[in-house]
């Protein structure tokens, strides 16, 4: 699992001064617990259980959530028969964090198939997390054989038309997009021009100082076009950023975390709480991947996010499910 | 009593000759059925296989989602000639091509997976 981290890292390579021997370190770390984090380019790393010590101390404004990302309720395949399973050890790792998570965010394939039951089942289970508030974007699982009108009922009512939105706490600036509608045949993920559109004047107000954070299901960096991970016009929504100090982009749909900074922006993809996939390229096609029935947990995860006000970056761990 | 006999045989001549006409029909008839032949399309590891199906006029294609994930097929034209629902393993989708062309579909879910089948 560690060496499969530092395969991934050799990718992202930039010149902003941080220790990459140290960084691949931490990464290799992250599976088992590891808290990284990066102030002014130096990486700073510490064991998961001294978070709550760092945290006291620098507890005022201090803000706390937590991603996770394709449920997939409703599959029931050899890679996982009972996400339903894996998705409670998800909530009850989420309630023994030290630190209170405020809200979750679901980064997208909460249902399987789209069924009502199945988002049904999903916002059951997490009825018991600590945290209420829940905020989702869709997957392409969630907008089968409707164009997503269904997933707009649910959890987009009032949201700017295909389910977009942004809302603000504790000082950071949180936005939600959608990038697996209209997908074109031998395309990737889009946003959209009215998405796009919408995106720029939110955010065009904003001190440069404020914290973004952008959560949406498909990668919003190319991780492996060939398997469509990755999103065709990113890179315009990314440019309404440029001038942010500190962004933070969540994603799913890739089962596997994998971490990329790209001067003042960093990019996470999660684990997915239901199965694993094959890491770019080490496998015919991106489909469930299966593995042990005893290793399951450790390929499966959540992420912990923590924003001390102050701090330059938002501090990303995250943790499996073993 | 021969004349009788002999419109019996007669009768029992023609009955076997219709008898024999009968099945000879029914054999035209399933060679007709024959002609507008079904053709498969294999769904698997995220890939329509043949990506390329070359079928005649009047043919039925049917789409098999062998894959442990949920695929579509749907046209790529506007508007669409044919579109699924989402086909889960072991599920299938079937259109009868009656035009000739080329129909461009891909999977609406994963639209890295394109097909086509030529109609001639």
């Amino acid at each position: 699992m560690s060496d499969k981290k530092n395969d991934v890292l050799l990718h992202d390579h930039n010149h902003d001064g941080v220790n990459r021997r140290g960084f691949l370190k931490c990464m290799a770390w992250a599976g088992t617990g590891a808290f990284c984090v990066m102030k002014g380019g130096v990486l700073n790393s510490y064991s998961l259980s001294r978070v709550a010590e760092i945290g006291a101390k620098e507890s005022a404004g201090e803000l706390s959530f937590v991603q996770i990302s394709d449920s997939h309720m409703g599959f029931n395949k050899a890679a996982n028969p009972d996400v339903a399973a894996t998705l409670q050890a998800a909530v009850n790792k989420v309630n023994a964090l030290s630190a209170a998570p405020e809200f979750i965010l679901h980064t997208g394939d909460i249902s399987h198939l789209s069924k009502p039951e199945e988002f049904d089942n999903v916002e059951q289970i997490l009825k018991s997390t600590r945290p209420k508030d829940v905020f989702y974007v869709p997957g392409e699982h969630d907008v089968l054989n409707d164009d997503g009108k269904q997933f707009l009922e649910r959890y987009g009512k009032g949201n700017n038309g295909g389910g977009w939105y942004s809302f603000d706490r504790k000082g950071v600036h949180f936005v939600g997009l959608v990038n697996v509608l209209n997908l074109k045949a031998g395309g990737l993920g889009t946003l959209g021009a009215a998405q796009l559109d919408w995106l720029e004047k939110d955010v065009k107000h904003l001190k440069h100082s404020t914290p973004i954070v952008v959560f949406a299901h498909i990668p919003l960096w190319s991780v492996y076009p060939e398997w469509g991970w990755g999103t065709e016009d990113s890179a315009q929504a990314l440019g309404y950023f440029k001038k942010f100090g500190s962004v933070t982009v969540l994603n799913g749909h890739i089962h596997q975390t994998m971490q990329k900074v790209e001067g003042n922006v960093t990019f996470h993809t999660a684990c997915s709480t239901a199965f694993p996939q094959p890491a770019p390229g080490k496998a015919d096609s991106p489909g469930p991947m299966k593995v042990p029935a005893e290793q399951l947990k450790n390929v499966l995860g959540i992420t912990d996010v923590n924003y001390v006000q102050g701090q330059h970056a938002l501090a990303v761990v995250d943790s499996n499910l073993a | 009593m021969r004349r009788r006999v002999l419109v019996a045989v007669g009768a029992l001549v023609m009955a076997g000759g219709i008898f024999i006409a009968a099945p000879k029909n029914r054999r035209f008839a399933a060679l007709a059925q024959e002609k507008s032949v079904a053709s498969e399309v294999k769904i698997d590891n995220f890939s329509f296989s043949p990506t390329a199906l070359t079928v005649p006029a009047g043919t039925t294609v049917t789409w098999t989602n062998r894959d442990d994930i949920p695929h579509t097929v749907v046209s790529t034209e506007d508007p669409r000639v044919f579109k699924s629902k989402v086909l889960d393993t072991d599920e299938k989708f079937s259109f009868t091509f009656s035009k000739p062309g080329t129909y461009p579909y891909f999977c609406s879910i994963h639209p890295k997976m394109t097909g086509k089948v030529i109609v001639q």
